[in-house]
């Protein structure tokens, strides 16, 4: 047997049936269910009959349509609220656990999978949410399927798969410090493209990946999706092991340690072979901002918004001239320059405790800026806020002029009553900066934890290094 | 799923790459907990000048005359002709639900997210990718006065355009399999329960760790 790859070992593990074609029956260990996805998969089961293959595979929590402020009032908006109750009915009917929006577990389901241990190394785990590659940072294969996909699971346990093709990723050396995992995985984006990940599976290795904690792990995988990748995948380490004992379904005693020994195993083999090979020197990466309506659309922030006349390729160039027109942008712009309305701290990739924490030591004794219409801070989930509370968090957000809210996915697409208006600019922690994502018309700029904070207190974006 | 017909059919050029799924169904239509009735919202911010929202009657909102699939030029199109990375972004299957609805049935561009291109072949719709000089060319044809043409045959893997010019492409041969007969994947897979049975006993004796019952806790 020769070397192989993390992927490869993952995927080895979980074929059930391998067809002439090469297309492969693979088993899924995990399911994580939200309500935006997955009524029409119920109704296709009641449909034809079908009962979950296996219930205690899948754990559901309400997310994206949940308000984050008078939880007590419940959902306003109609059309949500039946959305809602639907998962609620829909997990009652076929007997699968659900976190309610009641409880204090509720959260963003990428949040809760890895915090309650749902979420291990070794495991397939899959999502009708392209954030699913979050997981990855586990050394699980985790992957977002659509709707269809979500029933095909619940019904068989099973999805129809081709294997990938593999991308390692390593970032050498170190990061200089106040450079975050966001930063790093922006520059990745930058470097490779929106779709410089497509048909594959990225692997992100090097001393900067292994430095992460386990949140940080979770940003970088959980932007995979927007380098275009099926997946993103970070080795095991005792990192991993130590972040998963004791949580509610990591297993217990014996059974954790016969578990942990098969974990350390799930490594990428030296000498492995990848399709592609990337490698960026962590220590040229510098604080992160998006200018425009594509992730990849990201410079330093010592850099300027660029000139479309400067692009050879015409598409490229129309591209640009097109995003800089929605995000109200004129070529050459410093990025310091650039003044939100909106702060926006939360979302799948950055809404864990290290997050809060990371912002709150930027906003501590300083005050949000007049020019700051709204900053929120949106916890992942209700453990990381009652964590966060019980530092003192909450307290130096809201003395600062922040908003401290109610967990959900919230302003990162803006499905609940979280949203920007038609014009209005955020610096925002989330993923996706398309036009329209955080409300119509509405312009985001993607930045770490730490940058949203020191733009929310300077009005302006700034090197958070230099405050 | 109705199975996939050959048709000739005309070529609406959406001259964008990195077309994400928010773009192609915005996130208000997404609380719907139906799978069909999003064909009048599909693209909604790019083809109507007002704001949309799920329920709202379509036929008297104010058009965007410069979007594509307002151009009478490209009325009752079923193909629609895109760059690159077409689909990107979230998992949503209502992406494909709307395009369905709408009444297209092949995108072509030269490269496709990977959720969206399997979401695809879930609904009927064909996605072919072409290299990107054809796709180039095609789009220099579509532009013209006349709409382009094209027929579209999934046997043979072949495209025909107006003037006889003959395209192949490529398709993998399960969703080609699926397309053509309209295949129920759940109930293809489910033939194969017994094998998803025994590797499941398996996994259990070999991975005993992953089938433990949940402790009570609360802790993050």
């Amino acid at each position: 047997m020769g070397a192989k790859t993390l992927y490869a070992k993952l995927w080895d593990e979980h074929v059930v049936h391998l067809d002439e074609n090469g297309t492969a029956l693979l088993y899924i260990d995990r399911q994580l269910v939200h309500e935006v996805t997955s009524p029409q998969a119920f109704e296709g089961l009641r449909l034809a009959g079908r009962r979950p293959w296996r219930v205690a595979a899948n754990l559901a929590v309400p997310d994206h349509n949940v308000p984050t402020r008078d939880l007590a009032a419940g959902i306003t908006d109609p059309v949500s609220k039946i959305q809602v109750e639907t998962l609620d009915s829909n997990c009652a009917e076929f007997g699968i656990t659900e976190f309610r929006m009641s409880d204090p577990r509720q959260g963003v389901v990428h949040v809760i999978g890895p915090e309650q241990g749902f979420t291990l190394p070794g495991t397939t785990v899959v999502c009708g949410d392209s954030h699913t590659s979050t997981h990855g940072a586990f050394g699980a294969l985790a992957f977002g399927i659509g709707t269809s996909e979500v029933e095909h699971v619940l019904a068989t346990q099973c999805l129809i798969q081709r294997k990938s093709k593999t991308l390692l990723i390593s970032i050498d050396g170190q990061v200089g410090p106040g450079v975050t995992a966001k930063d790093i995985v922006l520059a990745i984006i930058g470097e490779i493209g929106t779709a410089g990940g497509t048909g594959s599976v990225i692997e992100f290795a090097g001393d900067a990946i292994r430095a992460l904690s386990m949140e940080g792990r979770m940003t970088v995988c959980n932007m995979a999706i927007e380098a275009g990748a099926r997946a993103g995948l970070i080795g095991v380490d005792e990192k991993t092991i130590e972040y998963l004992r004791g949580r509610p379904y990591s297993p217990t005693g014996e059974l954790f340690e016969q578990g942990a020994a098969h974990w350390r195993t799930l490594v990428s083999d030296p000498g492995a072979h990848f399709d592609r090979v990337v490698r960026m020197d962590a220590a040229a990466i510098q604080p992160q901002v998006t200018w425009g309506t594509s992730p990849e659309m990201v410079v330093p922030i010592d850099g300027q918004v660029p000139d479309p006349q400067h692009e050879q390729d015409p598409v490229r160039a129309e591209g640009i001239r097109r995003a800089l027109d929605y995000m109200g942008l004129e070529p050459g712009t410093a990025i310091r320059d650039i003044r939100p309305d909106k702060i926006f701290i939360g979302s799948c990739t950055n809404s864990r405790i290290e997050d809060l924490r990371a912002a709150a030591e930027v906003v501590k004794g300083r005050k949000v800026a007049d020019s700051i219409q709204l900053a929120l801070v949106v916890p992942g989930s209700g453990l990381v806020k009652a964590q966060a509370e019980s530092e003192g968090l909450d307290r130096i957000f809201t003395e600062a002029g922040f908003e401290w809210r109610e967990p959900g996915c919230s302003m990162c697409l803006a499905m609940n009553a979280d949203r920007l208006e038609p014009g209005e600019r955020c610096a925002s922690t989330s993923n996706r900066n398309f036009e329209g994502r955080q409300g119509q018309g509405g312009r985001t700029h993607l930045v770490s934890p730490a940058m949203a904070a020191a733009a929310a207190v300077t009005g302006h974006f700034v090197d958070v290094r230099e405050l | 799923m109705e199975p996939f017909q050959n048709f000739t059919g005309i070529v609406a050029p959406l001259d964008r790459s990195n077309v994400d799924t928010d773009a192609i169904i915005p996130k208000q239509f997404l609380k719907s907990i139906a799978r069909t009735g999003f064909g009048p919202y599909l693209f909604d911010e790019l083809r109507y000048l007002d704001r949309g929202e799920p329920g709202m009657d379509c036929t008297n909102r104010p058009l965007n005359p410069t979007f594509v699939l307002n151009d009478p030029r490209y009325a009752g199109a079923q193909i629609l002709l895109a760059r690159e990375n077409f689909g990107c972004g979230s998992s949503r299957e209502h992406a494909p639900w709307a395009i369905a609805d709408f009444g297209l049935r092949v995108i072509i561009a030269p490269s496709f997210a990977d959720i969206f291109h399997n979401n695809c072949f879930k609904n009927g719709l064909l996605p072919i990718v072409l290299a990107p000089k054809i796709v180039d060319d095609l789009f220099a044809r579509a532009n013209g006065v006349q709409a382009l043409r094209i027929s579209v045959d999934l046997p043979e893997q072949v495209l025909v355009l107006d003037d006889g010019t003959r395209i192949a492409f490529d398709v993998e041969a399960g969703n080609k399999e699926r397309l053509l007969k309209g295949l129920d994947d759940i109930g293809v897979t489910l033939e194969q329960a017994d094998v998803i049975r025994a590797y499941e006993e398996r996994r259990r004796g070999e991975a005993p760790w992953l089938f433990s019952a949940p402790q009570p806790g609360l802790s993050v």
